[in-house]
């Protein structure tokens, strides 16, 4: 299973279904298909040999995320026909996008390739193994109060942009 | 005051503002809130270097310098400026409520950046200040601010994922991210083509996040869309703390300078400066005149930046300070001919100096000090960046920065002859002065910018160099 060849079929599908769930139209399937990415995600961390990375991508990324999407966008007025034609991007500037996209890509692994890059070897503690809970609660508790106010502003995107305006909130 | 209580009062404050039981109304939110950025502001005045009891249990190893201090002081400044003018303008007690709470935990994410030394860290605190930008931007939900946010949401995705891949690849090389390890590291691998990438899309992040030439556009529009307190807050600090502050910050504190690096600082900065000044030129509209000129004064601070000496960064830092101060008064002065004359382009307006007499006078000072004549204190910044580049070797930029405060003074000399000079438009008989909050913002951010340029000795050895020492 730790086959080069598996990474890079995981990698394709996982560019593959990201193009498809921004091309979609239709939201809904959008958001079913980044679903779909993640779980993809997950199983490469797991090959990776970073478990818990993979189960954190799966649970949350792949399931709640997917979850909440598809509650919020059931929950919406579905626009018709004719403002679905007005919102869609025509599929020939998707494409012409995406044609850029590989192209600068390609481009810049050719530069990369041919400065015959020297790679550096990995430093000993990254290497080792770190305890996730260590990780998390004792070396980056620094980050999990960044993590709370992102939290807390997610909190305050919903009421302001999805609470309708009342009347009583005048002053 | 521990500077760890500036990261979390505000976060305490939210929690406590949002208690179940206990209604906080909007104008009680803003008045603790501008309390507290009064205390924040005086706290650069004390010695604030030990970490309180509270700070030492959550385990919080910040560290606070010069520049720290001197950003704190900035923040505090911008911040109780957008705070009245929200008190002035916004009628709505749950926007006003909602407002508050969305600055207090911009100002903790803030405060938290100019603490942390960890490039991880570094791009979390970011993340918090840009999501709450998106949100504030948004705030009036009509169709513009929704796209405005959305545009911004888009282009700091795509400086997000650049700062991602860089700080993944320092991460694999260095094995930490910590300023130390990754700073040794750059001093053993600097030449290698990863590291050189990696730099390269950190800065590119970095620019995005600051609004710098080609990578600007989201910004006018995001001012021009978000509602005036929010203008003034987003002008005033946040593109200043989440693209230019953590540049200099990683330059000063962790990779230091190099050829290559500061001509791809000193190129940019030169785009910014020339393009932003004949976009501002074009511009009818007030705000987006504004944006423009933002652009280009960015351009000089990174300008600054790319003399790649501690001068250079001292000047930077303080053409950020002073850039922040007088580009606050005069979206100030935006909002308050937003409110009484209720027109945003410049075609429309006229005479309006004999009605508005503050508004106009705090207008010219914070202008002149943009185009840096003196005494005002934008002239001892651009000065300063122009003698770092001349000592550094590098005249022709220094050239191109004398030539562009020409630029700079054309187009605000176009916008006070619109706006406050000439007759009185048709319909502006009866136009009175700002409410009394935006006016005294506009002296108070007036005063800041004459008393800085009058006791520029003062600052130099107080301020700046106890910021910077060079």
């Amino acid at each position: 299973m730790d086959s080069i060849y598996v990474h890079i079929i995981l990698l394709s599908l996982i560019i593959l279904f990201a193009i498809f769930a921004v091309s979609y139209a239709r939201v809904i399937r959008g958001a079913i298909l980044l679903g779909v990415v993640s779980m993809l995600v997950s199983i490469s961390l797991f090959l990776l040999s970073s478990p818990l990375a993979g189960i954190f991508e799966l649970s949350v990324c792949s399931g709640l995320i997917t979850v909440i999407f598809v509650s919020v966008i059931s929950l919406t007025i579905p626009p018709d026909d004719k403002q679905r034609k007005m919102n869609a991007i025509s599929m020939v500037k998707k494409m012409t996008l995406l044609f850029l996209l590989v192209l600068v890509c390609g481009f810049s692994l050719y530069v990369l390739d041919s400065k015959n890059i020297t790679f550096i070897p990995l430093m000993q503690n990254v290497q080792e193994s770190i305890d996730t809970r260590d990780n998390i609660w004792n070396l980056r508790h620094v980050d999990l109060i960044g993590q709370a106010l992102i939290l807390l502003t997610g909190i305050f995107a919903v009421v302001v942009l999805f609470k309708k305006d009342t009347n009583k909130d005048k002053k | 005051m521990s500077f760890s209580l500036a990261v979390l009062i505000p976060l305490f404050l939210v929690l406590f503002f949002n208690l179940p039981f206990y209604k906080v109304s909007g104008k009680i939110a803003i008045f603790i809130a501008s309390l507290f950025c009064i205390i924040q502001a005086f706290s650069f005045f004390l010695p604030i270097t030990a970490n309180c009891p509270i700070s030492q249990y959550f385990m919080l190893d910040f560290q606070c310098d010069g520049i720290s201090r001197l950003m704190l002081l900035t923040t505090a400044i911008v911040a109780f400026s957008s705070l009245l003018v929200l008190y002035a303008l916004e009628d709505t007690d749950r926007k006003q409520f909602n407002f508050v709470n969305l600055i207090l935990l911009s100002l903790a994410g803030m405060n938290g950046l100019f603490f942390v030394r960890d490039i991880f860290s570094i791009y979390v605190f970011i993340e918090v200040i840009a999501s709450t930008s998106y949100v504030l931007i948004a705030i009036n939900k009509d169709k513009n601010s929704l796209e405005a946010s959305f545009k911004y949401l888009v282009m700091s995705s795509v400086a997000t994922v650049m700062m991602l891949s860089s700080i993944a690849i320092l991460f694999l090389v260095a094995g930490s991210t910590d300023f130390v390890t990754i700073s040794s590291m750059y001093q053993q691998y600097s030449g290698n083509t990863l590291v050189v990438v990696a730099i390269v899309l950190f800065i590119v992040g970095l620019f995005i996040k600051g609004g710098v030439m080609p990578f600007h556009g989201w910004l006018p529009d995001s001012y021009l869309a978000a509602p005036a307190p929010v203008s003034i807050y987003l002008a005033g600090i946040v593109t200043k703390t989440t693209g230019i502050y953590t540049l200099i910050r990683l330059f000063y504190s962790v990779f230091g300078f190099n050829t290559s690096i500061q001509s791809i600082l000193l190129i940019f900065a030169t785009i910014s400066i020339v393009f932003g000044a004949f976009a501002a030129i074009n511009q009818s509209n007030f705000k987006r005149m504004l944006a423009y000129s933002s652009i280009s004064q960015v351009g000089y601070i990174v300008l600054g930046l790319g003399a790649g000496t501690t001068f250079g960064v001292a000047a930077a830092i303080f053409h950020l300070f002073n850039h922040s101060i007088f580009k606050s008064l005069l979206f100030v002065n935006s909002a308050a001919l937003e409110k009484q004359v209720n027109v945003s382009d410049m075609n429309e307006m006229g005479g309006l100096a004999s009605k508005m007499p503050i508004t106009s006078t705090t207008s010219v000072i914070a202008f002149l000090s943009t185009a840096g004549i003196p005494p005002l204190s934008g002239f001892w910044s651009k000065l300063m960046i122009i003698l770092a580049l001349w000592t550094a070797d590098l005249k022709v930029f220094a050239f191109i920065a004398i030539i562009a405060s020409i630029l700079t003074m054309t187009y605000f000399l176009i916008m006070q002859k619109k706006v406050f000079f000439g007759k009185l438009k048709e319909g502006f008989e009866n136009i009175k002065e700002a409410p009394l909050a935006i006016t005294f913002v506009s002296i108070l951010l007036c005063a800041i910018t004459v008393v800085v340029g009058i006791f520029f000795p003062f600052i130099l050895n107080g301020l700046i160099n106890s910021a910077v020492s060079f």
